[in-house]
């Protein structure tokens, strides 16, 4: 038997843009188990709640993460509204939904960058960043903000989009779509691309739903699970079908975050030919008494967001469990057995982010 | 299953060494900002009534409004420009302005007074 010796990993490493460490064990080259810990970048945000008001909240919970903010502010506006049983109006929750959307264009191409940042493939990672830019200017002309959008409000909306503003936005999708497209004929045909992730990481469908993973993670190992089709806000009224594949490697969840890309395309698309005139928010009147438990689906997997209030305007307790929380148990298991060369792309394909865990 | 291909972004590579960088050199050309950007926060101190809801929408407490004394102050290194106070403000004398405040290597706040006699209204800077 060869030796076993433990390589510290994290919490400063190149492939890592937030902090995490694992405690590699490996017998020779080959991981034979991980010990995560997380802890360095806990800000606090949840105790928050007990000293601002509820509607002040919104800007602090869009800023537990830079990538799922608009996310993150629809899942705390979601639960308190359904707390004051607030009805939202239709408009509103069509823009909520695009701009959830245009969020999850922008979270995958960042991942993909990051993949090809990972793989040392520098031109393909500048390339996917470009294209990215475009939806981060199209934030920026439809909510004042490239990362942080405060365009959710409990109630509604802050902002409108006008017609102009739609047409624009269809073209913006046209574009990246276009540009898109040769990227992706890398990722999923270039030999180099396949040989660091085809085979790599296999997460069976029985591990992936014992271990509790989320999102793209769980759709790769073939489990049909988006918490999108539960039809929260104008997903309702919005055709999709989750995007699975049933490799269950790296390969598979660098195609489902593809696929979702043209989906959440589609969607927009579909959104913006159905958008309703109308109000983008109601008054809100008094504060919120009772608690609620909300799921949603973050560009990484589904969210959990649970408020409880007490009749005055603090909160007594919010609570998110986010999906990097979800996806590390099976990344452990994921990085058993695998090169030590392959862990920081393993770990890279759950998309972590330590912010949103941690808060 | 479909063809393993190899050199794929070579096209792409020959085209960018032809085409204009996707970058600006910023800040020696200037950015172009959409109408909407939320950069910096301006007040008509003229209009305002002192009434404090701007204070107390703050999130991150960085305006001190003083009634006695009709000043209006924020720190622009606290303000994370969420545009709460222009939305709470009742007489809309707040705006959410494009374009950032100049960098500077010490903390500052800027403080408004409101006018009494002179239609005018003076600013003063304080270290």
């Amino acid at each position: 038997m060869a030796k076993r010796s433990i390589v510290p990993f994290g919490p400063q490493h190149p492939v890592l843009p937030e902090p995490i460490h694992l405690d590699l064990v490996l017998e020779d080259e080959t991981v034979v188990g991980a010990v995560p810990s997380i802890g360095y970048v806990h800000r606090g945000l949840e105790t928050l709640v007990k000293k601002k008001d509820f509607k002040q909240y919104v800007y602090i919970a869009e800023r537990i993460c830079g990538i799922c903010s608009c996310g993150h502010g629809l899942g705390y506006c979601m639960a308190v509204e359904n707390v004051m049983g607030i009805d939202v109006p239709e408009r509103a929750q069509y823009l909520r939904v695009i701009w959830v959307e245009m969020s999850r264009i922008h979270s995958h191409l960042l991942w993909l960058g990051l993949l090809a940042d990972a793989l040392g493939f520098e031109s393909l990672f500048m390339e996917s960043w470009r294209v990215r830019e475009k939806i981060l200017d199209m934030f920026d002309e439809t909510t004042g903000g490239r990362i942080i959008h405060s365009v959710n409000q409990v109630g509604g909306v802050q902002k409108d989009m006008d017609s102009s503003m739609l047409k624009h936005l269809l073209e913006t999708i046209k574009d990246i779509e276009r540009d898109i497209k040769p990227l992706v004929d890398t990722f999923l045909k270039d030999y180099t691309v396949q040989s660091r992730l085809k085979g790599t990481g296999i997460l069976k469908k029985d591990d992936a739903i014992l271990l509790g993973a989320v999102g793209p993670m769980l759709r790769a190992s073939g489990v049909e699970y988006d918490v999108r089709m539960l039809g929260y806000g104008a997903y309702k009224n919005l055709s999709m079908e989750p995007v699975t594949c049933t490799d269950g490697d790296s390969y598979g969840r660098c195609v489902v975050r593809i696929k979702e890309l043209f989906q959440s395309f589609d969607l927009i698309r579909e959104a913006i030919g159905k958008i309703p005139e109308g109000d983008i928010h109601v008054p809100v009147k008094g504060n919120p008494s009772g608690e609620y438990f909300l799921r949603i689906e973050q560009p990484r997997g589904e969210a959990i967001y649970y408020v409880k209030g007490n009749g005055t305007k603090f909160l007594d307790r919010f609570r998110l469990r986010t999906p990097t929380t979800s996806n590390i148990p099976p990344l452990v298991e994921t990085l058993k057995g695998c090169q030590l060369a392959d862990v920081p792309v393993l770990i890279l394909t759950i998309d972590p982010c330590i912010s949103c865990t941690e808060r | 299953m479909d063809k393993i291909r190899a050199f794929t972004l070579a096209g792409r590579m020959l085209k960018n060494l032809f085409r204009r960088p996707a970058t600006t050199q910023y800040p020696f050309e200037p950015a172009d900002y959409p109408e909407r950007m939320r950069g910096h926060v301006r007040i008509e101190i003229g209009d305002c009534i002192s009434c404090g809801l701007c204070m107390r929408s703050c999130p991150s407490g960085a305006i001190v409004v003083d009634r006695k004394a009709g000043t209006w102050t924020i720190d622009r290194f606290d303000c994370v420009q969420c545009g709460s106070c222009v939305t709470a403000c009742p007489k809309k004398c707040l705006f959410m302005e494009k374009g950032y405040t100049e960098p500077d290597g010490v903390k500052k706040s800027e403080t408004f007074v409101k006018p009494q006699e002179e239609p005018a209204g003076k600013t003063k800077k304080t270290g």
